[in-house]
């Protein structure tokens, strides 16, 4: 048992059932009690979704858990089959049905024959695995299964297609950011003069899933979800992906190049060098933005980052190599593949945590007491306790994090909303210059709301005068600061000279 | 009055009962009001990722508020027994009590409690005798109830836990201070303006204010409210004794009801629920009533309720109402809203308890018959598809339902209120009558301004 406040992952089904309500005309039936549909809310809510929620429950109450299911998981499925006539029909366990272990197998051998849709089951253990690592489950299990089923049926296209085309895997329902990325990338791809074979899981029909073969390669720009996929396809039909999440303008280079280089194997004979020059030094906007003379204010400010993997790691790469911001912690909820955040992040953070705990990611923001945090939901209430300024840039995220505005990501548009976050979570480099002159924008303020507020060291006249001048959102430390110095050194009273010499002592 | 029997409200009524595949909010979300109300108090919730995700999800942001509540999250070393429950419980309330000290940890029992049998109720007595804290312990899972019934289970297995007269005599005896902090308390003075009646305890956990306003409407009549089930904090629990009369004041509160009634042999006065005006004042009639008390005023005090909320009342009138069914408020709203001059065409409920309701069944009754329409199909279990079809069927002027509907509703044009809105707004006793207006008709004023736009339905299907 583990005693628990909130949790970065959802569970499992959560994740068969993002994939199943990406893709069309699929739906999703858990074996769950009453009260388990809650995703249904989640995504009527969080994405304002116009259509019913591809979701149902066969119930499991009482009577199930004294008789088994019997027939009635049979039963709802063969009534979801002619009342909605979906592709396919996702039976999707719960950590319910993961105990009563009843042979969900079978029932979805024998709904199978009396429904014209394909069934399936779910392949997930709820206590094995959690909502991303399910999701890149079932999506490498409908994909497989449907080019299995193509093969067998003989109707697979493996012919690669005349121009250069591609597969993007990974783009889902409830992602971060998932729909503006997929149209960033549709246009990244449009502008590369790569023709998008298709778009996976999201909107795709799993009727079109027997054509991807014919793609030249996969793009996986997430880390969460598709690599599976990707690597099913590569194995069995030797298709080659890239995995670079085209997140920042250095690795948005990265990723053409090497999409470039698996084109050119294949006899493509592309050259995008002078699209990425022109991209980095004309049209995005990032490179310029993080030279001009404004952003120098960042340099050396300390940032905390934690999310999940892709979105940690391309965060932490974006602040340290392209904006010069000194990152004292990055960090991942992604325990399972925590090898590949730190070779990541390796070089470019002073200390790397990787935790599901919130609490323990708290305690070292509070210890760190960085200008800027960038992290999900959680990390921004955190922010808002500590006062400190906050970017969301990662799952699990709430409705402001699904904004109508074009707000991708991704790509060389995705680096400039990336700036813009970044610039605006610190205090505006002018305006941090001005206060520190003028000490602050208004010296009356009073001394409340920081931590220490309430302290048992007494301060001079003066240097509570002089700790008024200092522009408020780092007054808090500064002052927590001299008095840890004083504290360190027994000295009561704190005065001019004291604050001078905590600030020389421990340069702040 | 006419009296209806069970027999009656059979035949008044057409009742039905559905496959059970509709939306709802799970029982544990209970802690979410339960752990503001009772202040003292700490709720656990035993169960999986999935009990967390909803509670963390369906609670927004309080969560960050730094909760009274938590997860005991199970692992699969629990489930298979590997793990011994005593320990970890244990390990974890030892936690709780270092970080928090409360004077009550409820334990929520979930559906993985129950199917891996967990002995929650054996084990607890161990724990609290260990720990000192006392534990009391709820089955508030989703095998066996919906919604607003996980108060239910909570109140009920508090029943158990509230005093009775002679603890407290004896406890008098025993503590000298307690009998000093009483002392210049002049009770008989107190009581002059109550008529003399056995002690009546209320039974439902609403907000404070509501606490206040029904107590005082009782005052009025010269009734003494003798305590409320939960009070402010745990260590406040009302005394309840043989021959106590109680009163509910939600409807899903039947076991509650039912644990006052056959653990202390209290009496159950059956009255409808004081949600709107009508409903208010039946409720306090009803208490007179079985006082013999000779209600004062109470006609003019609805009619001056119903009057402060014309301006809704005109904005409703002759429009159609259609309950979904997900949190067992639905009988007790669809009453008022007849009553307003809506027509109900469904209502939808997850659990009909026919002795509990009794008397809100027979004011649903009453009040359709002198409104002259129709008495509406009350669907229990209710099939959310089938409802859906209906809907489009029969094109509801409103439709009261859970979030995962409401906006598939609206982009085809149908206007929706979200039914948890009735579960935490203030909706009880006259004063409120103009809270449960403002949030049936905020979707009608809302799109009324927006008709004009003409973009009522935003999918082709």
């Amino acid at each position: 048992m583990k005693l628990a406040y909130w949790m970065y992952a959802g569970p499992a089904h959560i994740g068969t059932l993002r994939i199943a309500s990406s893709f069309k005309r699929v739906h999703a039936i858990m074996h769950a009690p009453l009260g388990d549909d809650y995703f249904n809310v989640m995504r009527s809510m969080l994405e304002r979704e116009k259509n019913f929620t591809p979701v149902t429950a066969s119930i499991v109450d009482r009577n199930v858990l004294a008789r088994g299911s019997q027939e009635k998981v049979v039963d709802n499925i063969i009534r979801k089959d002619k009342e909605e006539k979906p592709d396919l029909i996702i039976l999707t366990p719960t950590c319910t049905s993961s105990i009563l272990q009843e042979d969900l197998a079978n029932f979805v051998e024998r709904a199978r024959l009396n429904t014209d849709s394909d069934v399936l089951l779910a392949d997930v253990n709820h206590y094995r695995v959690n909502e991303l690592q399910a999701a890149e489950r079932t999506l490498k299990q409908v994909v497989q299964f449907y080019l299995e089923k193509a093969e067998r049926k003989g109707d697979i296209v493996t012919e690669k297609t005349p121009n250069p085309s591609v597969n993007i895997i990974g783009i889902s329902t409830l992602g971060f950011h998932n729909q503006h990325d997929g149209r960033e990338l549709q246009k990244l791809m449009t502008d590369l003069g790569i023709t998008v074979n298709s778009i996976v899981p999201q909107g795709a029909s799993v009727h079109e899933l027997k054509k991807m073969p014919s793609a030249w390669f996969n793009l996986i720009p997430y880390r969460e979800l598709g690599l599976a996929t990707a690597t099913y396809l590569q194995e069995k039909w030797g298709m080659p992906y890239v995995d670079i999440t085209p997140m920042g303008v250095l690795e948005t280079a990265r990723c053409i190049r090497k999409i470039q280089e698996v084109l050119n194997q294949q006899g493509a004979n592309v050259n995008y060098e002078d699209y990425i020059t022109h991209q980095t030094l004309n049209v995005s906007q990032a490179v310029w933005f993080s030279r001009s003379i404004d952003c120098q204010n960042l340099t050396g400010k300390k940032a905390v980052v934690f999310g999940d993997n892709t979105h940690a790691a391309a965060m932490t790469k974006i602040l340290t190599r392209e904006m010069g911001v000194h990152v004292v912690l990055a960090g991942t909820y992604c325990k399972y593949d925590r090898d590949w955040f730190c070779q990541q992040v390796e070089g470019l953070c002073d200390r790397v945590l990787v935790t599901e705990d919130y609490t323990e990611v708290a305690d070292a923001i509070a210890e760190i007491e960085p200008e800027a945090i960038f992290g999900t939901q959680m990390e921004r209430h955190v922010a808002k306790r500590l006062n400190i300024p906050c970017g969301v840039i990662s799952a699990p995220i709430h409705i402001q994090n699904f904004p109508i505005g074009y707000r991708p990501f991704l790509g060389y548009e995705g680096s400039n909303q990336i700036a813009d976050l970044v610039y605006n979570s610190f205090t505006l480099g002018m305006e941090d210059h001005l206060l520190e002159i003028f000490g602050g924008h208004d010296t009356k303020e009073v001394l409340t709301k920081s931590i220490s507020a309430q302290s048992d060291l007494n301060w001079s006249e003066e240097a509570l005068r002089e700790l008024e001048k200092i522009p408020g959102f780092v007054r808090g430390r500064v002052k927590r600061n001299t008095e840890k110095f004083a504290r360190e050194r027994g000295i009561t009273r704190i005065t001019l000279e004291v604050m001078y010499a905590a600030k020389e002592a421990l340069g702040a | 009055m006419t009296y209806i029997s069970e027999k009656n409200i059979d035949d008044a009524i057409n009742f039905q009962c559905d496959t059970g595949n509709y939306h709802t909010f799970c029982p544990i979300s209970c802690v979410a009001w339960l752990y503001q109300k009772i202040e003292d108090s700490f709720f656990l919730v035993i169960g999986t990722k999935t009990c967390g995700y909803f509670l963390q999800n369906a609670m927004g942001v309080m969560i960050f508020a730094e909760p009274r509540y938590a997860m005991a999250e199970l692992e699969e070393g629990d489930i298979s027994a590997q793990l011994n429950d005593y320990n970890e419980l244990k390990r974890i309330c030892e936690q709780i009590k270092r970080d928090r000290n409360p004077s009550v940890i409820v334990w929520i029992g979930t559906c993985t409690t129950e199917i891996i049998k967990m002995d929650l109720e054996g084990i607890a007595p161990k724990l609290e005798q260990e720990i000192g804290i006392p534990i009391v312990v709820a089955r508030a899972n989703g095998l066996d109830y919906a919604f607003t019934q996980g108060e239910d289970t909570v109140l009920a297995a508090m029943v158990n836990r509230c005093p009775r007269e002679s603890e407290i005599k004896q406890e008098k005896r025993h503590n000298p201070l307690l009998q000093l902090l009483n002392f210049g308390k002049k009770p008989e003075e107190a009581d002059s303006q109550y008529h003399p009646h056995p002690p009546l305890v209320l039974f439902g956990s609403v907000p404070d204010p509501v606490v206040t306003n029904l107590t005082l409407e009782l005052k009025k009549q010269g009734i003494r409210v003798d305590g409320w089930l939960p009070a402010k904090r745990y260590t406040e629990l009302p005394v309840i004794d043989e021959g106590y009369y109680v009163v509910g004041v939600n409807p899903f509160l039947s076991r509650t009801a039912t644990t006052l009634m056959r653990r202390r042999k209290c009496k159950l006065i059956n009255a409808p629920f004081p949600i709107g005006p009508d409903g208010t004042r039946a409720w306090i009639e009803k208490i007179c009533g079985v006082f013999g008390i000779q209600p004062r005023g109470l006609e003019e005090r609805e009619a001056q309720s119903w009057a402060s909320v014309q301006d809704y009342i005109d904005l409703v009138k002759g429009k159609t109402v259609f309950f979904m069914g997900d949190n067992l408020l639905e009988i007790s709203l669809a009453r008022f809203l007849t009553r307003c001059g809506m027509r109900v065409l469904e209502i939808g409920i997850p659990y009909m308890d026919k002795r509990y309701q009794k008397a809100e069944l027979e004011l649903l009754v009453r009040t359709c018959e002198e409104m002259g329409v129709p008495v509406p199909p009350i669907v229990e279990k209710p099939d959310n598809y089938s409802q859906i079809q209906r809907i489009k069927q029969l094109k509801p002027d409103l439709v009261i339902t859970g979030m995962a509907h409401a906006n598939p509703l609206e982009a085809r044009g149908i206007n929706t209120k979200w039914s948890v809105e009735f579960t935490f707004a203030q909706i009880h006793g006259f004063t409120n009558a103009r809270d449960i207006l403002e949030l049936v008709t905020r979707p009608l004023r809302r799109n009324a301004r927006l008709l004009e736009l003409g973009w009522t339905s935003l999918v082709q299907e």
